[in-house]
């Protein structure tokens, strides 16, 4: 490294940086960053100034380049090309150790918490020289969170903390470190209205105090009302850098994507009389503590979209597992056309006709070094055309994997392809099409169009429209709100593993969902 | 390189590296260790005696069942260090029932291969119980099963033991002429190929078939792959554990068979051990391919058979060559792994580069 | 690949609890009561003679050492079962440079032989990403050949030594404080309840005590005070948590997890080294007869902790020293032990747990009971069981409240965060 004293103090930073009018200077400078992974180009020429005491947004679709553009700022990866500036010294960037000792924290969209160490551990580690892993880091540790109203106890495990408290140790961590450029990657991504007004207030307060914030986005509305200046990303180059007062979210989203933002407007309703889904009196105990669920009672008629919204971790997918068939409730039905599922397993639900798109892709949707035609036989492993008797077919799986590859756009060169080479997008187009094979009777829908590109986001809304127009029920859960109020007939609120109030899409607005789902106005 | 040829080439890649950083270290500690690097190897990769090659075919197809039972484990992502103490139980246990005699001829050669199948299946299932029911790792119960198997053993071993005149070995009665397996006699030598060399030819086709062509296979795959992708697909992942762990305990039971029938003909104080660890070896070194075990055997074989004579010889250990074995076990990992990384490069690069001639095109 | 597969996975966190010093002094005089209620029950004088508690701590050493390179190792998220051919090496290291240079120097070379096997599993697992367990297990196949293969070649023809065998080593140096030793020995035979228990205890500690064993029992300190009172140890211990959190603080993952393995290679070799030299005076083949797999165990049964583990190895190095000393019929002895802590288990299950667990626990407990009321003895070939048979009961009972690091035995390669 080039610059930065062999470990990082605040008070020399500030010294550095505090000198009068000095508001407005650049302390961020990124020229003609480039960087290259195996077939993707994730950054070009991206150039980037960023003021002292100024929120600077950085948005652009998914997959555009802007995570990577600000782990190549923190040093976790190198770029192939470029420059960094930090406080007008031009500076190399070897590892996270280097951005800490030039003044630069970052806030991951994953958490990055040792979940089995304490809050004082987590916030010490790798800075144990500036107070020690002891009293005096634990007393700055509450002096840290009196400052700025974290209320963060150093003395908890992490595990035992919720998201929001999870996102404020992380904060912490920043502050603690003394760091004067903060990158913040999504933060508001599982965040409710309410608590991204006070995230707001935050960074407004560190702005005050000469702090340079980066704020990386795809939602453009809290871009506009944050940010100072925002720059787009598009296919990881740098389109214009404007300041936040002189566009609309409609302009950023046209440079974002080159055209308008697709959004899932509502269309007539195909809701019929006929009850396809229902679920009764459905509990879920924990191991120890509240029930998971409680009391949950649902009902979804042939052609329409039950959406249900919540922060996350609040029975969402407890919910979807337990109709699954992948946990087992203390009480309860699940009914599926009058059919009672409790006693089947999941692969018999199934086959009984529920299509499943889960919440985490790589997780539970993929096998993601087998090709893409074992896939198709993932969760369909009795149905045709992939097995003939205990036999698996591979040439009716084969044939019907390109079936799905053309109708569904999945951009692949073969279907041996591995799952895992594929962009987050063709995957999850891989997984609708394969959930829509066979003609389900239900789709349960977890986060459809999570992390995928807006051209697949558009394709996969198409789909379920298109479903529910053919008489599919459809249970969708999402934490982008605008997508529930667009695709939904019905949105209903869950909360501590409750299911409570009932909305209409057609009136009801995001920070009325918000309110709900944080029972801000129970 | 189209996209099938250089998954081939990937694919011996890997050994062929591992083979030549084997060779490269036993001759550095060869070298440090002041004996003749020249003349070791002279002998281990000369042409073996017509004795030799019956020996090799021998010891691979014991090696070959035991790397298919552990194989089945592996493909469910199942560490199963047990096959040792499991095959050590079935073959004794096996051993009393034919030495019993209870039925004629052959009858009672499938009776005993049938006790082999399902004591060692229980003895394998215990860990896959341990496993679902109280989420106790298998890699931790199969090796305290193993000693548990040694000692066991041991000690019915010297409740059943015939007294044998003349020797100090305390064994099962022997299996009665009748019920033995043939060997196939090759060469012109006295020396014979055992018969269950069919046995492990069978169990390795059973293998890939279940495998690659049955709806049970897959769920095997997918369960070893990703047990929370398996869980949403609706497989059973508990009864998948336990299942495959009795399939791996079966097989195992059959491992210590073409000793017990061919050869020994009695279970003994002196009955191969560790033929489960090397087992474990072969299986990687074949990467749970049914062809790639049998070469993996044939390899192991060759190499132990080629050292024997290095004692009389040259004076050299012989056990020089499990350094080799190991080191080829541990370089072939690697090696895989170093591949299978540029493998992923390789066709996200691919995927990529197709995907811009479509755009353009 | 988990250690303790499901163990851990979706539990809710349980209260945090830490173990006082008054406690641990209670729970040592809980035990010494007990055993003392039952060798005067059954009349096996032998269960806690002084020679048999010294024989327990030799015994207990190279377990609780393996089980302390099991710790440092999976404490930075790398599982190692190669401690058993870790340990291999260790024996010969120990037999060639102690018999060839002085004992001290055998010391010394069982642990730089550990600490190699160590930077083989390191480069393999670290730097190269195999897993944890097909490595560790190739380690062990090496371990052992190549050892093989060394001792032939260092000790044939040797005076007193062969293929298989070195000759005698030098023995380290030893404490003893006769003058208080020799008193409590007259005050053992006694036999008194309690009194007697506790002076064969201080007896054991204060007589013919090597320094090596007082060194080894030290770095059960040493461990804990570094991996949870240093900065050190916060990093190491980070890497095993969440390697993607320390990357992201500019923690050099890969250093603390090389130096982890390294150092664990090193105690496992120490391991071998105290067989070697300690508990025998020569190396022998197949000298460290599994143990490597019982100090993992040990670690397991410890919870991944240092003070467990201490309690894990004396557990499993008393009962192997039974099984030397006394041979069934001590072990008979404890076999009444067994079944009467069986049924206050199946108690405590029905409150807690449900019925049926409990009626499992108390069945097992009814039956080890009457094995105790109907034979005299235990077979010699069945004793050897006892530690694996503990293992596989203690992990069957407990596994569910045992907590490993959260990211042991996952791969990790540099550029994950975020």
């Amino acid at each position: 490294m080039s610059a930065g004293p062999p470990f990082f103090q605040p008070e020399d930073v500030s010294a550095l940086t505090a000198m009068p009018d000095s508001n407005g200077e650049v302390v961020v400078r990124l020229r003609d960053i480039g960087k290259t992974f195996p077939g993707v180009i994730a950054n070009h020429d991206v150039n980037i100034d960023v003021r002292r005491g100024t929120v600077h947004a950085i948005v652009g679709e998914n997959g555009a380049g802007k995570s990577t553009l600000m782990k190549i700022l923190y040093g976790v990866q190198k770029p192939d090309s470029g420059t960094i500036e930090i406080n007008g010294q031009e500076i190399s960037l070897a590892s996270p150790s280097d951005a800490i000792a030039a003044g630069v924290g970052m806030v991951f969209q994953h958490f990055m918490l040792a979940d089995n160490l304490s809050v004082l551990e987590n916030v010490v580690l790798g800075a144990e020289k500036l107070h020690g892993i002891g009293d005096a880091a634990r007393a700055k540790i509450r002096e840290i969170s009196d400052a700025y109203g974290l209320d963060v106890d150093p003395d908890v495990l992490v595990e035992d903390l919720g998201v929001g408290a999870r996102q404020r140790v992380e904060i912490l961590k920043v502050l603690f470190r003394g760091a004067k450029i903060i990158i913040l990657d999504e933060p508001t991504a599982v965040l409710v209205p309410q608590e991204v007004d006070e995230l707001f207030g935050n960074l407004r307060e560190l702005k005050a105090e000469g702090l340079a914030v980066i704020f990386i986005s795809h939602k453009l509305d809290e871009v506009l009302s944050v940010a100072d200046e925002v720059t787009v990303i598009r296919r990881g180059e740098t389109i214009d850098t404007v300041p936040a007062a002189s566009v609309t979210s409609k302009q950023l989203a046209e440079m974002m994507v080159g055209s308008e933002l697709p959004s899932p407007s509502t269309e007539t309703s195909t809701v019929t009389e006929t009850v396809v889904l229902e679920v009764k009196d459905l509990t879920l105990p924990a191991a120890s503590g509240r029930d998971l669920l409680s009391d949950i009672n649902l009902v979804i008629r042939s052609g329409e979209v039950l959406g249900i919204a919540g922060v996350e971790g609040n029975g969402q997918a407890e919910l979807v597992e337990s109709i699954m068939g992948m946990r087992v409730p203390s009480s309860g039905v699940v009914t599926l056309n009058g059919r009672d599922l409790t006693a089947l397993s999941t692969r018999s639900r199934r086959e009984a006709g529920i299509g499943y798109i889960p919440e985490d892709r790589h997780r539970h949707g993929l096998l993601l070094d087998a090709p893409l035609w074992e896939n198709r036989i993932l969760g369909h492993q009795t149905s045709e055309p992939n097995v003939n008797g205990p036999l698996i077919d591979r040439g009716g799986a084969r044939r019907d994997t390109l079936r799905i590859v053309e109708e569904y756009d999945v951009r692949t060169p073969s279907i041996d392809t591995t799952a895992r080479a594929l962009s987050g997008g063709n995957q999850q187009k891989l997984i609708v099409g394969r959930e829509m094979a066979g003609d389900p009777v239900v789709l349960i829908a977890s986060h459809p169009t999570r992390g995928v590109d807006v051209g697949a986001q558009a394709a996969i809304w198409g789909h379920i429209k298109r479903a529910r127009r053919d008489g599919l029920a459809v249970l969708l859960i999402s934490a982008d709100l605008d997508e529930l109020i667009g695709l939904s007939d019905t949105i209903r609120v869950i909360l501590r593993g409750r299911l409570g109030q009932t909305f209409d899409p057609a009136t009801v607005t995001p920070q009325m969902l918000g309110s709900a789902m944080t029972g801000a106005d129970a | 390189m189209n996209a099938r040829t250089s998954r081939l080439v990937l694919a011996i890649g890997a050994p062929v590296l591992a083979l030549a950083a084997a060779f490269v270290i036993t001759s550095l500690v060869l070298a440090i260790a002041g004996d003749p690097i020249g003349g070791v190897w002279g002998q281990i990769l000369s042409l073996p005696t017509d004795r030799g090659y019956i020996n090799i075919v021998n010891s691979a197809t014991v090696y070959y069942l035991s790397a298919v039972a552990v194989a089945i484990g592996f493909r469910m992502n199942l560490f199963n260090i047990g096959v040792d103490g499991q095959y050590r139980v079935a073959s004794f246990a096996a051993a009393v029932v034919a030495g019993e005699g209870w039925l004629p001829g052959y009858a009672n050669t499938a009776l005993a291969m049938l006790a082999a199948v399902l004591v060692g299946a229980m003895w394998a299932g215990i860990a896959g119980l341990l496993r679902v029911t109280r989420g106790v790792s298998e890699v931790i119960s199969t090796i305290m099963l193993n000693a548990i198997a040694t000692a066991l053993v041991a000690y019915l071993l010297r409740k059943v033991a015939v007294d044998d005149p003349g020797s100090n070995i305390t064994a099962t009665k022997t299996v009665p002429e009748g019920s033995r397996v043939p060997g196939i006699h090759a060469f012109g030598e006295e020396a014979t190929i055992y018969g269950l060399v069919f046995l492990a030819v069978a169990v390795g086709f059973m293998y890939w078939f279940v495998i690659n062509k049955t709806r049970f296979g897959f769920d095997l795959r997918a369960t070893g792959q990703s047990e929370t992708a398996a869980v949403a697909s609706g497989i059973n992942v508990k009864k998948m554990i336990v299942v495959s762990m009795l399939l791996s305990g079966a097989a195992a039971g059959l491992v210590g068979l073409p000793l017990l029938f061919g050869n020994d003909y009695a279970y003994g104080s002196t009955f191969q051990s560790g033929l489960g660890f090397a087992g474990i070896a072969i299986a990687l070194l074949g990467r749970n391919h049914p062809i790639g075990i049998a070469l993996g055997a044939l390899l192991f074989a060759f190499l132990d058979q080629q050292a024997n004579p290095l004692e009389i010889l040259l004076d050299v250990s012989p056990q020089i060559i499990k350094i080799t074995q190991g080191v080829i076990v541990l370089t072939v990992v690697i090696a895989y792994e170093v591949v299978r990384r540029y493998g992923v490069r390789l066709e996200q690069r691919r995927v990529a580069s197709a995907l811009e001639e479509g755009v353009t095109a | 690949m988990s250690l303790a597969t499901d163990a851990v996975t979706g539990a809710p966190a349980a209260p945090h609890k830490k173990l006082s010093v008054g406690w641990i002094y209670l729970g040592i005089a809980g035990v010494i009561i007990l055993i003392s209620l039952l060798r005067i029950i059954t009349g096996a004088n032998d269960l806690d003679s002084s020679g048999t508690l010294r024989a327990t701590l030799v015994a207990a050493i190279p377990i609780g050492l393996a089980g302390l390179g099991g710790l440092w190792s999976e404490r930075a998220g790398i599982v190692n079962i190669g401690l058993e051919g870790m340990m291999i090496l260790g024996t010969f290291g120990a037999g060639y440079f102690g018999y060839f240079y002085g004992p001290w120097q055998g010391v010394i070379g069982a642990i730089a032989l550990g600490a190699l096997g160590g930077l083989l599993h390191a480069v393999a697992t670290v730097t190269f990403g195999v897993d944890h367990i097909v490595s560790g297990v190739a380690i062990n196949i090496i371990a052992l050949g190549a050892v093989q293969y060394l001792a032939q070649l260092a000790f044939t023809g040797v005076p007193g030594g062969g293929q298989t065998q070195s000759p005698t080593i030098d023995d380290l140096p030893t404490i003893s404080i006769s003058a208080i030793a020799d008193p409590l020995g007259d005050l053992e035979a006694k036999h008194w309840f309690v009194v007697s228990d506790v002076a064969s205890v201080l007896r054991a500690l204060t007589s013919n005590l090597s320094i090596l064993t007082i060194l080894c029992l030290l770095l059960f300190f040493v461990t804990y005070w570094v991996l949870w009172r240093t900065r050190f140890g916060l990093r190491l211990r980070s890497c095993g948590e969440s390697p993607a959190a320390a990357e992201s603080l500019g923690i050099n993952v890969i250093r603390y997890k090389f130096m982890a393995v390294l150092i664990s290679g090193g105690l496992a070799g120490l391991a071998g080294g105290f067989l070697a030299l300690v508990a025998s005076s020569t190396y022998r083949d197949g000298q460290t007869g599994g143990r490597g797999y019982i100090g993992l165990a040990a670690m397991i049964f410890g919870n991944w902790r240092p003070g467990g583990l201490l309690v894990g190895s004396g557990l499993f190095g008393y009962t192997d020293t039974l099984r030397l000393r006394g041979g069934g019929e001590t072990i008979h002895g404890l076999l009444l032990l067994v079944a009467a802590g069986l049924v206050v288990m199946a108690v405590w299950q029905v409150r807690k747990a449900g019925k049926r667990g409990a009626f499992i626990t108390a069945a097992v407990g009814v039956v080890v009971g009457l094995w105790y009321f109907l034979s005299d003895s235990i077979p010699e070939d069945l004793t050897g069981m006892t530690p694996y048979v503990t293992t596989l009961l203690v992990l069957a009972l407990f596994s569910q409240r045992l907590r490993m690091p959260a990211a042991d035995g996952k791969p990790y390669r540099k550029g994950s965060s975020g």
